[in-house]
Order: C-alpha cells, then structure tokens, then sequence
C-alpha cells in the first residue's frame, strides 16, 4: 500500500541535512510552503542553497531560514520585497550568495530539471550581464545563451487537496512554481489545505500527479 | 534650454490612455510592476483586452477589494485581483511559455534609459547598495510580440531618457518597439526613432532637442 500521507511537519521535513538544495514553492506569499519553512527553521539544517522566486519577507518563511543562519545561496529572480531586510543585511556584508536568475528562465531551467533535460538555449538574458560566462550561439538569426537545469534534493511546495498517492491540486495563483517544483526534486514534501480520499479527485482537475510527489502533509500537522 | 514649464505634460494617466489607444481587440497584453499597471484602469469596454499576470493568470481582473480579497490569488506586484469570466491558471513555466514563446501580443515595461536602437535598461541602475532584482523583466523584453515602454521623457535632472546606448545595465537588446513618455509618443524602427506625435506647445526641433538623439518625424 502507498501511503505519502505524513502525520506532522516535523515527520515531514526529517531527513534534511546540511548542505542541502532545497525547492521553495511561492510568489510573495502565495503558494509558499510556510509551515513546512517553520518546521525547517526548527529542524536546524544549515547550509542550505534555496531556490525560490523571492528571498522572504517579514521575518517569516524563507526569510525566517535567512535571519537564522541556515542559508547559504539564495537563487532566485526577485531578492528584494518589502521588509526582505534578513537578506538584505547579509548580502550586503557578503555573507549570503546569490544567484540571480530571469524569472522565465528560473521557472524552465527548473522544468528542463525535471524532465531529465541538461540544459537549453534562451535568448532571455543575451547581451546583459546575467550572460556573462555563458555560452552563447546563433540559431535561425537569433543570439541565444545556454542555461542550465536545476535539480534538487527536495521541494517543499504548498498545495490545495491532496491525497495518499500524492496527486495534488492547488488553489489560484498559489501553484506558480509548485507544479514544476515537485518534478526537479529528488524528494518533494507538499504542504496541502485538505486531504482527501483516493478517487476523491478527479483525475482530469490532478495538476500534479502522485510520481512527483513524495510526502504530504495537512497545514501544520493538525487534522 | 526649452522651458517646459510653459506646456501641458502628459500625466501618467494621460499616457496609459495614448498606450490604450494602440492595443487592439482581442489582443493579449502584460502590464508590467509599477506605471504600466495602471493602463488596466482605462481599458475601453467596447474592446476584449486579455490581460495576463506573470504568476500564471490569463484574464486577470480588476485589484480584489473586500470579500473578494483572496491572498493566494494576486498580480506581479503581489496585489491580490480577481479574474474575469473566460480566466484560466497555469503554473510558473507555461505561463513563461506565453511570454517567450511569443504569444503575448504587447507587453509594456517601465524603463530607466531606452537606446536609438530599441535596447532597454529597466532593471538595475547599477547602484552597489542596491539589491539586484530581475525577476521577469528580461523574459517580457524579448518575448513578446511588441514591446510597449511608458516612462518619464527627462529624469529628474532633466537628462533625456532616450540615449544612443544605455549606460545602465541591459535588460535586454533591440526590444523596443513603441515609447510613450510624458512629452512624446516615439516609434523605434530600423532607420532609428520617429516621433509619431507629441504634446501641444512643443515643436518636434524642441522634442528633438529635448531628446537628445537623432530623430525622425513620421509622415503625417
């Protein structure tokens, strides 16, 4: 029997270890994985490359990783939100790296990830400084830079239904990064508002199917 | 030097109404952070404008007030909206696969400098304090079909906007389509600028050199 269904977000976020590069589903607020970032912080892993549109806000969720130390690299497309000070601070003392990504080529270099794909070329970025050391080659008249695929050790994404084979649906704008997230880990962890019987979804309203997904847990644990 | 302060600028909403103008039926458009985000305020309702949102909305309605308020349901600027009848989702990649893949028909940015040439610089003044910040300037600048700047003609110390080459970090190369500014409604084409119109008081040998760059006017 398949059972992906974790009791508590501590269970569901064992295992992380130091170093590790860690998938974080969110714009803003939306469809980020914010009790799984709390069970993170006090889980303690160090060390960590994040991968994630935005680098916090507010103290809380990714940023809240930030102010304790635990980051190593941040890749991402947007650093700076209001009150996104933890970040702010450290990369202004050199003490947290950045890898700044176009949004677009963010969102497919993580999807190439997942589809076993090594790389590809995009002419986002060609010219500009974000190309610098990239190969770069003309197809059909146009400049184009290589880019490479991003895969992880895990993803924590955030959810609407979920059920034990892993199947998920999400709500609104809150699925941006979380679908492709799921694919380019090796271990995705979904945080889900409501979990369901198997057969409850139906199979053409599933966004993620259940191969991608590895844990699911409801909100903070309680059910 | 040209005494500006004895004409009529175009206000921001005077220039998101001159933008509105050149958007067609039916067409798809992305409004990008900041200024242009305010065209959707003056969409005319007798033509069906697709607006869509870089975090995966096609369709995207006015800003939510109230009940309809929904934290997981928001624009670019993290502004949470509403759909509008017709709407659909997408995660982050196909919703980028709109905007690269060139489906997006008009997509209006911001911009700090725009050059003779159509390149553009929105997305970082170069300032080592600042924290850099792309997010999907890049991939709106290439991607869509046509793309739209709406900006200041003059920065604040009165230096033209319009430049032979940036100076400031590119967003990207020969992007540029229209430019719509407080002065001036500027056309970039492969013989360079052509001013299709400007605001009254002010004569194109004063756009001109206002402007500071070569510029041609369009055939009336």
């Amino acid at each position: 029997m398949i059972q992906k269904i974790i009791p508590s977000v501590t269970e569901a976020v064992r295992g992380i270890a130091n170093g590790s590069t860690i998938l974080v589903s969110g714009f803003g607020g939306a469809g980020l994985p914010i009790y799984l970032l709390d069970a993170l912080a006090e889980q303690g892993a160090k060390d960590l490359t994040i991968i994630s549109n935005n680098a916090g806000n507010s103290g809380i969720g990714i940023s809240k990783l930030i102010g304790l130390g635990q980051v190593k690299k941040m890749v991402c497309s947007f650093p700076r939100q209001p009150e996104s000070g933890a970040f702010d601070d450290l990369y202004r003392d050199g003490k947290i790296e950045l890898e700044l990504v176009p949004q677009g080529t963010l969102a497919e270099r993580i999807r190439a990830g997942g589809a076993g794909i090594g790389g590809f070329y995009t002419p986002t970025g060609f010219g500009t400084e974000l190309a610098q050391g990239k190969d770069t080659r003309v197809i059909d008249g146009v400049n184009y830079i290589f880019e490479t695929a991003i895969k992880a050790d895990y993803a924590l994404i955030k959810a609407d239904k979920g059920d034990r084979w892993g199947n998920l649906t999400y709500h609104r704008t809150g699925r941006n990064f979380g679908p492709i997230m799921a694919t380019a880990a090796r271990c995705t962890i979904a945080q889900v508002n409501q979990l369901v019987d198997l057969g409850d979804l139906d199979p053409e309203t599933v966004v993620t199917p259940g191969i991608f997904v590895k844990r699911v847990v409801l909100l903070g644990g309680k059910s | 030097m040209i005494d500006l302060s004895k004409v009529q600028k175009r206000s921001t909403a005077d220039i998101a109404k001159r933008i509105v103008q050149d958007i067609p039926d039916g067409a798809h458009v992305n409004l990008g952070i900041g200024q242009p985000m305010t065209i959707s305020n003056y969409l005319p309702s007798d033509r069906e404008i697709i607006l869509h949102s870089e975090n995966g909305i096609l369709g995207m309605g006015p800003l939510a007030t109230g009940d309809q308020i929904d934290e997981e349901l928001v624009n670019a600027g993290k502004q949470p909206v509403t759909m509008l009848p017709g709407a659909s989702l997408c995660h982050h990649a196909d919703s980028f696969v709109m905007i690269r893949g060139g489906h997006i028909d008009i997509c209006v940015l911001g911009a700090f400098q725009v050059s003779v040439k159509g390149d553009i610089a929105n997305w970082r003044t170069g300032d080592p304090k600042a924290i850099p910040a792309v997010g999907g300037a890049m991939d709106l600048a290439l991607g869509a079909k046509k793309l739209f700047v709406m900006m200041e003609h003059l920065t604040k110390s009165g230096e033209s906007k319009l430049v032979k080459e940036c100076t400031y970090p590119l967003t990207a190369l020969t992007a540029v389509d229209y430019i719509y500014t407080d002065l001036a409604t500027i056309a970039v084409t492969p013989e360079g600028l052509v001013a299709v119109d400007w605001i009254d008081g002010l004569s194109f040998e004063e756009l001109q050199e206002l402007s500071g760059v070569p510029m041609k006017r369009a055939i009336q």
